[in-house]
């Protein structure tokens, strides 16, 4: 037996701490034995956030090894690619929405932006499965992550999770109006064709 | 048993519902099972030993310790809580009550420590009539911090107990057995939380929480004393801290924070503690021979019963320290006065003073040092190959518009001193301004030294509003005492932004309710500054002038460069009803591409195309328009609805 490793990564103030709070608390939902952390501090203010969750056993530390994620889930292409290239395992699953946040060498004309085929290269490379997600009608920014989360269960990427143990999490989280809007785009999501 | 509670971060985003549930959480009478955070964990305990006075200065990793005590309506609160001007006096407020007979409790990150030094070294020479816990948030691997200093140096030098918890489990019930023996021996006792400690989350059970009315009469007598550290007195109070580390060290060796784990293997034992500990256990977890573990909780004093025994049934002990080797060297000078022969193990090679022991790491060492037990390694790949991603000042950042314009008024050779802060940030290209950093409120003393034997180069320091008063003060003094020829920045955000939005004595409200604000411009002009500039930052033409002025200017000179924090309006705003979104944009027909937004503002919100065009970031623009006056061709437009 080992556990499952998920790696999530993004920008700070995209959502990863939400997303990472919702699977964790689905899977505790669904009976599984959970443990998470997310990185804080600097992270916040434009850097890189990654949150690490391992459901199932033996899992002691929260933190997952260097190319031992069953799941690399993103928020942004070159945390994508990054992840990709740090955390993914061979045979694994890459699950990205497409959007770009231009770092900073980038941005100064020092470096070139990842593209979406150097993506696709590296996961045909390690013989991962790859996702890539965008909704062009998506009008808050701020809800990309559901849209990702969504796609989780449409694709059965976490084993044992099923529509209520997400919906469950959701409602321990956020309450409200905003609960409501994010399930209601979550059940758009997971259910579309 | 029934969960139904959420991560403090989130409340804000259900209008404070989620506030209410963590709140009533970390108040239930009867036991519950939830999944938290090692600071949240933190917090239930606190409630659970009848802790009645915790204060704190913000620094990471702890200050999701006061969020969660936030989430408690201050009139339900069963202790009090405040934020201190800075590590140092909040220790001294926790010590005050202590010796008053309340149960206490101190929390700050690493670097805290050595603020609060000067009377942390002190309290083991005291009663400490109700105890007291020092709760330290360690950063091995510098997450967040700037070194990685290790803690439990203090421990020693202070002859004081220090426990260390693995996880949130053991974060709740180590705390209680901190404060239990703090109150009884009335000494000190460090809870050393580690960053992925304070930050990992995992289902906790909680036990009920104990009916106890708390005592609130003032105790404090000198017959519990002397509480005079004077050359008469220092021997005896000295004696007597001796005297209780030693009987901690008997009680440790019989605690059951400290445990063997026996796998049956009389060769080779390991010794661990903390997160190293789960980094190992998931290194062992198909290792079909696992070697016996002793997994320290009491960290300081060690316990002799245990480990002698420990080394004496194996041939071969390796002592898993992360930082430095204090541990290691205790055991082998054990082991030497004993005469045993075990082979004893610490330190390798100056790796192993490195860095956080993450499961890969303590992998690494255990290859290094049992290469049959641990046979492959992972290979070690290139270095991704994607752009790095440094921390950059929000969008909108009033520091952003201070840096572009203050360089305006800045010559090559100029010298600039940055601070602890957001600002920090400065450093990064494309500003580069803030080109030193220690540690809090030292800027302006470094800057003091750098305007010495200088005619030439103009030395301009920066100074956080939250930092100002943290450690400031003594620095400004300093420079007016002595006449030294600098200018100081004061980059005034309205809170302490780095750290996650705490309020100071500048902004007028503490933890607990509004008060009256302390005015930085009053403070400098009572200590008898008289230049003093002030501006808003997004006045960027202005700012530069205000500068170039106050370098004129012979002596201390002072610009308040003030914008508030950006982050935190845009969230108050975006909560209001009929919140509409604005963002700038780039007229394409006019922009010549000279990249001045881009390359030399530096908003993350400019995406540089393939071709050459720049474009908006609909994702990050919050429409401030601090960008529109930094285009020398006028191509961007003022915000307009999105």
């Amino acid at each position: 037996m080992r556990a499952f490793n998920v790696y999530m990564a993004g920008v700070g103030g995209q959502g990863i701490g939400l997303l990472s709070e919702v699977l964790l608390r689905a899977a505790d939902h669904a009976g599984q034995s959970v443990k998470s952390v997310d990185t804080h501090g600097l992270a916040q203010r434009g850097g890189i956030v990654v949150s690490q969750l391992r459901i199932g056993q033996p899992a002691y530390s929260p933190l997952i090894g260097a190319h031992d994620a069953d799941l690399v889930i993103a928020l942004e292409r070159h945390e994508a690619m990054r992840a990709a290239e740090t955390a993914l395992k061979e045979s694994g699953t890459l699950i990205y929405y497409d959007t770009v946040w231009q770092p900073l060498p980038v941005r100064l004309g020092e470096a070139e932006e990842i593209g979406v085929q150097s993506i696709e290269k590296r996961c045909k490379a390690l013989q991962a499965r790859l996702f890539r997600i965008f909704r062009p009608d998506l009008k808050d920014p701020r809800m990309q992550n559901m849209v990702v989360l969504a796609n989780l269960q449409k694709h059965r990427l976490i084993r044992g999770l099923d529509v209520a143990h997400y919906h469950q999490a959701m409602g321990d989280l956020m309450a409200g109006t905003v609960l409501e809007k994010n399930l209601a785009l979550f059940d758009e999501e997971q259910l579309s064709v | 048993m029934h969960r139904r509670v959420m991560k403090n971060d989130h409340a804000s985003w259900t209008g404070g519902a989620g506030m209410k549930l963590m709140g009533e959480m970390l108040l239930r009478g009867e036991p519950f099972d939830e999944i938290v955070m090692g600071n949240t964990a933190l917090v239930r305990a606190m409630v659970e030993a009848g802790t009645q006075v915790v204060t704190s200065y913000p620094g990471s990793p702890t200050p999701e310790i006061a969020a969660a005590i936030q989430t408690i309506a201050a009139e339900r609160r069963p202790f009090y809580f405040e934020f201190s001007t800075n590590e140092k006096v909040a220790t001294e407020v926790a010590y005050g009550a202590s010796v008053n007979g309340h149960l206490a409790t101190v929390f700050f990150k690493s670097v805290g420590l050595n603020v609060a030094a000067d009377t942390f070294v002190q309290l083991s020479l005291m009663e400490l009539v109700g105890g007291m816990v020092v709760v330290l948030g360690d950063d091995p691997g510098a997450n967040s911090s700037q070194n990685e200093q290790d803690n439990r140096h203090y421990a020693h030098l202070a002859y004081t107990p220090l426990f260390e918890p693995s996880s949130p489990v053991e974060v709740y019930h180590f705390y209680k057995e901190a404060a239990q023996l703090s109150r009884q021996e009335r000494m000190p006792v460090i809870l050393r939380l580690t960053t992925h400690v304070c930050h990992a989350k995992e289902s906790v059970h909680f036990e009920a929480r104990p009916l106890v009315e708390a005592k609130r009469d003032p105790l404090f007598s000198t017959d519990h004393g002397p509480y005079i550290p004077l050359p008469a007195s220092v021997a005896e109070l000295k004696e007597r801290a001796l005297d209780k580390l030693e009987k901690v060290r008997s009680f440790a060796a019989s605690s059951e924070l400290n445990r063997l784990f026996d796998h049956q293997n009389e060769t080779l034992g390991i010794i661990a503690w903390g997160l190293p500990y789960l980094s190992l256990m998931d290194t062992l977890a198909h290792v079909p021979s696992k070697p016996d573990i002793l997994k320290l909780g009491i960290v300081h004093p060690l316990e002799n019963r245990r480990i002698v025994d420990f080394l004496k049934s194996h041939k071969e002990v390796l002592v898993l320290e992360e930082l430095d080797d204090l541990v290691e060297k205790e055991i082998k000078a054990k082991a030497y006065d004993l005469g045993l022969n075990t082979k004893i193990i610490g330190k390798v090679d100056r790796h192993d003073w490195l860095g956080e022991y993450t499961p890969d790491k303590v992998k690494t060492i255990l290859h290094k040092i049992w290469p049959d037990m641990i046979p492959d390694l992972q290979p070690i790949l290139a270095p991704s190959e994607v752009p790095e991603r440094p921390p950059q000042m929000c969008p909108g950042c009033g520091h952003r518009s201070a840096f572009h314009a203050i360089k305006q008024a800045l010559a090559d050779t100029d010298i600039t001193v940055a601070d602890i802060g957001c600002h920090t940030l400065g450093y990064l290209p494309p500003y580069e301004v803030g080109e030193l950093l220690m540690c809090m409120g030292a800027s302006t003393g470094i800057g003091s030294g750098l305007s010495l034997f200088n005619q030439t180069r103009s030395v301009l320091v920066f100074m956080g509003d939250s930092t100002f008063f943290h450690a400031g003060l003594p620095g400004v003094v300093n420079a007016l005492h002595n006449r030294h020829n600098i200018t100081m920045i004061v980059m005034e955000n309205g809170t302490t932004a780095m750290t996650g939005h705490q309020d100071h004595a500048g902004t007028g409200r503490n933890f607990n309710r509004a008060t009256e604000k302390i005015p930085i411009r009053k403070v400098l002009e009572g200590l008898g500054v008289e230049a003093i500039f002030e501006v808003d930052t997004y006045q960027q033409k202005r700012l530069t002038e205000l500068v170039k002025a106050a370098m004129e200017v012979k002596g201390f000179s002072v610009v308040i460069a003030r914008h508030p924090c950006m982050l935190k309006f845009t969230r108050e705003q975006r909560r209001k009803p009929g919140f509409e979104p604005h963002q700038v944009h780039i007229d394409q027909a006019v922009c010549n591409q000279v990249h001045t937004c881009v390359a030399q503002f530096g908003c993350p919100t400019f995406t540089r195309c393939g071709d050459g065009r720049v474009e908006i970031n609909p994702d990050l623009c919050i429409g401030d328009g601090s960008c529109v006056q930094t285009c020398p061709t006028s191509a961007i437009g003022m915000p307009i609805k999105k």
